[in-house]
């Protein structure tokens, strides 16, 4: 067993874990932040995307020890403070962006580090960037539209919802 | 104008905002005091004899707690299949048992034959590697046609690897053998409808709990349909009485028909959790969910139509070998038949229609209803072979669909394979359809992307498909055995405020916010002051589920009929209140209101009178305002759509390109337009997965070649182009209080052909005698297809 600490959603942590933990299943099953999900066993699907300082990783894809001294952020940490959902969040609502909602906290999370990286996305950009999230419900439409109207651009040209 | 609340209102969906927040709670997420975790032991050939499984070191492992083999479960019942069908020859279909854990025989890798319980996933892990299993390996029946040849069988009790020979309408058989033989012009297309697995994000997981106080069980699962697991656990697998069994489906990510069955994993979690007097979890890796959730399609299909030499259909005949799988799931035997021949006529007044299906029981997963279920198949060989027919006929696609259509004089519309269609408009489905996709631009787009060195297509469709299943009496005589009815109780509470349960099971359609929009309309009140409980069977009067795009239609309807009831039932209590006959009380926008003058009650006030009855006529009116509705539907509803598709083709690679997508249905009356854009949507990423990028593979061997998502290709953000999405024109369901039609399954259904359709007309327009490619259309299979012809 190792000690690890760090930050979670704002949160100091620090718990005994086993070396071989994933950060994926430290945060469901040590800290209970059930929000991030598995989906595979490959880093394929992008379910369980979280940021450890700043950056967008597949939690499944680290050990948890890994994340020691880190800061990390997962989809329970990013409403405002108020409660309200944020810019992400709530463009998902608007344009219908989620419908079974499993692959939606990986979604949103992959979009946050899209933006920060890149403010203004184009179509493309977009659907580049999420070629780490799969989604089965939505065919993507909605999705990348949520996430260029979170960007600030009009979307009202792209086919309506 | 669209409305902006209520029926037809896009109101944004309220389960979002717990999905956004990570605050869903899907099966894995319950955490349980106490809780074990179950790990099932797999084969890893596809066909072998048990010979022994020695299991001594495993339970001698740290933390184990119980062992099980098929042994185990040898007394038990088998999960059966819910539909009978029977032969050509009156012969009923061959059921062979599909037991809890695998005994005797393996028959599919995959298949479990062992579990181990132990107190953390990681003993379980270990104990289930220590398990020796001698298993005699036997040659894999894989190919169905080498199935159906050969003399070794995947169940050797019934001697043969053929389920049933079945034939629609068998009566029919000799006229449409004539009408062909008679014909001016048949095509034939011979063609394979890919063989997918489902992938709902959420892998399966099942949790097993035992209160030996009250000696009674809760299973917590993935399902669609929770009532109709815990009838399958109760009458046929466990005996286990219903009033002592609870199933409870939480918040469900996503099941595309793989979540409606029953699997022996449910069984076991129950079982054991019996047994060691603890809550017993299990959850599906990926690889274990492409091994063993029901796949989809898998059809080998010989098609020929018939016409005259001006394009009009004569016959449509069908020769179909449909892949079962090992074991025969819950709605197996129904997709391939009834879901599938029934349709076979398609939106056309083609007199003559027969389809022979085979289905062949193979080494291989278990093969059920996959979203669009039977229809997509049936879709996919006529609208293929239509397309073919005008390409040999010199007529225009689109021309010979509108010389064959069901004209808007003709419904009700009996089919030549034997249906009869409500409503519809497909003309006019067409006509919006040209509007959208400009043809006299796609030559210049044509030109265009010739000047790059690219092919440009254009693919046209039209479907109809049968929804919001099912009358109970039809289906009975057809073989079901169940009733297709769903139910609804309103509960309206002292304070106004109301719970519906409901027997649908939303796993991703947005139930808790339309269903609400349509009570709150029919009550004249805030749709936010009304939930919608699902998914527990201890709640829910009894339902059947969602699937078969039947939510709305069967149990939205039953709502209708059960809101119905409150209203008759709350316009008494008015009465009384408002000293007035019921005859003379109008109901209005959340008011009672005597006719004629100004004396009105609120809704609300009627509700807190119905619990608080001081002053009441006892005699005449029961206190509380509850009502229960069971709806049985009438008809399938029909929904019918037109398709178009422009792909690009790089004939240097075969890579295709959706350049774009249009999709008009007729879905009936649209209770909220955005949520209906979003099933449509989904169902186009399925389809166009299907008919581009996916295919589960098996080798000659019986190895599931495509069993992770490296190896199986799901559609990403960057395969897909935005789709335009028009469903604005429907024409009402006839016999449903809504007019509904049902949504969910329909992209799917249109869009395969509607791609392949425009790959083969981008090869054509290259001069190259490309008739047909078999889904998916990867860029190999193109490239050689070019290079061929």
């Amino acid at each position: 067993m190792a000690s690890v600490a760090m930050v979670v959603n704002g949160k100091s942590v620090t718990k005994e874990v086993e070396g071989r933990t994933l950060l994926v299943d430290f945060l469901r099953n040590d800290l209970r932040l059930t929000g991030t999900h598995v989906g595979c066993d490959t880093s394929q699907c992008g379910a369980c995307v979280v940021h450890v300082n700043g950056q967008a990783v597949k939690a499944c894809t680290i050990f948890a020890v890994e994340a020691d001294g880190a800061e990390v952020a997962t989809i329970e940490g990013q409403a405002n403070k108020d409660g309200s959902l944020n810019v992400i969040q709530q463009a998902f609502q608007d344009h219908h962006g989620l419908q079974c909602g499993f692959c939606t906290p990986g979604m949103v999370m992959s979009a946050a580090a899209l933006l920060k990286e890149n403010p203004k996305p184009t179509e493309a950009d977009v659907r580049s960037y999420l070629e780490g999230n799969i989604c089965r419900c939505t065919g993507y439409h909605n999705i990348v539209k949520a996430i260029m109207a979170a960007s600030g651009q009009d979307v009202t040209a792209i086919a309506a919802e | 104008m669209p409305k902006d609340h209520g029926i037809g209102a896009s109101d944004k969906r309220r389960e979002d905002v717990r999905f956004l927040t990570g605050a869903g709670h899907y099966t894995d997420d319950i955490k349980t005091y106490g809780a074990t975790t179950a790990i099932f032991c797999r084969s890893t050939v596809a066909h072998g004899i048990i010979k022994s499984i020695d299991t001594s070191a495993a339970e001698n492992m740290p933390g184990v707690l119980a062992v099980f083999t098929g042994a185990d479960f040898a007394d038990v019942g088998g999960n059966p299949a819910g539909w009978l069908i029977n032969s050509r020859d009156g012969t009923p279909m061959k059921e062979p048992k599909r037991p809890v854990l695998a005994h005797g025989k393996v028959r599919h890798v995959g298949d479990a034959y062992a579990a181990v319980i132990a107190e953390t996933e990681l003993q379980a892990r270990n104990a289930a590697e220590a398990i020796v299993a001698e298993i005699e390996e036997l040659p894999a029946i894989v190919d169905m046609a080498a199935g159906l040849a050969g003399d070794a069988f995947v169940h050797d009790e019934i001697g043969t690897n053929q389920c049933f020979d079945w034939g629609w309408i068998e009566d029919n058989r000799a006229a449409t053998d004539a009408a062909i033989k008679a014909a001016p012009h048949v095509t034939t297309l011979e063609l394979v409808n890919n063989r997918l697995v489902p992938n709902a994000m959420e892998p399966r997981c099942s949790i097993g709990n035992y209160d030996a106080g009250n000696d009674s069980y809760v299973l917590q699962t993935t399902s669609q349909n929770p009532h109709l697991t815990r009838l399958l656990i109760s009458a046929f697998v466990m005996g286990i009485p219903e009033n002592k069994l609870t199933v409870i489906a939480p918040d469900v990510g996503g099941g595309f028909g793989s979540k409606i069955y029953h699997y022996g994993e449910e069984a076991l979690v129950l079982a054991a959790a019996r047994k060691i007097g603890r809550p017993v979890k299990w959850t599906a890796d990926r690889t274990e969910a492409f091994l063993t959730d029901a796949h989809g399609r898998d059809h080998v299909t010989k098609i020929e139509l018939a016409c005259e030499k001006d394009g009009t259909f004569i016959a449509f005949r069908t020769e179909t070998m449909a892949n079962v799988g090992a074991y025969l799931s819950n709605f197996s035997t129904a997709t391939p038949t009834f879901l599938h021949g029934t349709l076979m006529a398609g939106n056309y007044t083609v007199p003559n229609v027969y389809v022979n299906v085979k289905a062949v029981f193979t080494n291989t997963a278990p093969v059920d209803a996959y979203r669009g279920a039977g229809r997509p198949e049936a879709t996919y060989s006529i609208e293929r072979v239509i397309d073919k027919a005008a390409r040999e006929l010199g007529i225009d696609p689109i021309a010979i669909r509108r010389k064959n259509f069901v004209k808007p004089d003709q419904y009700p519309f009996v089919s030549a394979a034997g249906l009869e269609y409500d409503s519809g408009n497909y003309d006019a489905l067409m006509d919006t359809l040209e509007k959208h996709i400009d043809r006299e631009g796609f030559k210049a787009r044509r030109k265009e992307s010739e000047a790059k060195g690219m092919l440009r297509g254009l693919g046209l469709n039209a479907y109809i498909e049968a929804c919001g299943i099912a009358p109970s009496n039809l289906v009975g005589v057809l073989g079901s055995r169940v009733g297709l009815y769903d139910a609804a109780t309103v509960r309206v509470n002292a304070t106004g405020n109301l719970s519906v349960m409901v027997g649908a099971h939303s796993h991703g359609q947005g139930h808790e916010t339309v269903f609400p929009q349509i009570v709150g309309e029919m009550l004249g009140i805030d749709p936010q002051s009304i939930d919608i409980v699902h998914g527990d069977t201890s709640k829910i009067p009894f339902g059947m589920g969602t699937y078969g795009s039947r939510s709305l239609a069967v149990c939205g309807s039953a709502m209708v009929r059960a809101t119905e009831k409150i209203i008759a039932k709350a316009k008494k209590i008015a009465a009384h209140m408002l000293e007035a006959s019921a005859d003379d009380v109008d109901f209005k926008d959340g008011q009672f209101t005597v006719k004629g003058t100004d004396k009105s009650v609120s809704f609300g006030e009627v509700a807190l009178k119905a619990y608080i009855p001081h002053n009441f006529p006892l005699e005449d009116i029961e206190p509380g305002l509850e009502e229960t509705a069971f709806y049985d539907p009438a008809n399938f509803t029909y929904p019918s759509g037109a398709y178009a598709c422009e792909v690009e083709v790089d004939p240097d690679t075969g890579k295709v390109r959706v350049d774009r997508f249009i999709a008009v249905d007729d879905f009936g009356n649209i209770m909220n337009p955005m949520i209906v854009t979003g099933q449509v949507h989904g169902g186009l990423g399925q389809g166009i997965g299907q008919a581009l990028l996916e295919g589960a593979r098996y080798d000659a061997d019986g190895q599931l070649l495509s069993a992770s998502y490296m190896d199986y290709t799901m559609p990403r953000a960057d395969d897909l182009p935005f789709y335009t999405v028009d469903h604005a024109n429907g024409t009402p369901c006839t016999h449903n209080p809504l007019g509904v039609k049902g949504c969910g399954e329909a992209g799917a259904i249109g869009s395969p052909p509607t791609i392949v359709n425009a790959v083969v007309d981008a090869l054509q327009s290259a001069g190259k005698n490309v008739t047909h490619i078999d889904m998916p259309l990867t860029p190999l299979r193109v490239w050689e297809a070019m290079h061929k012809a």
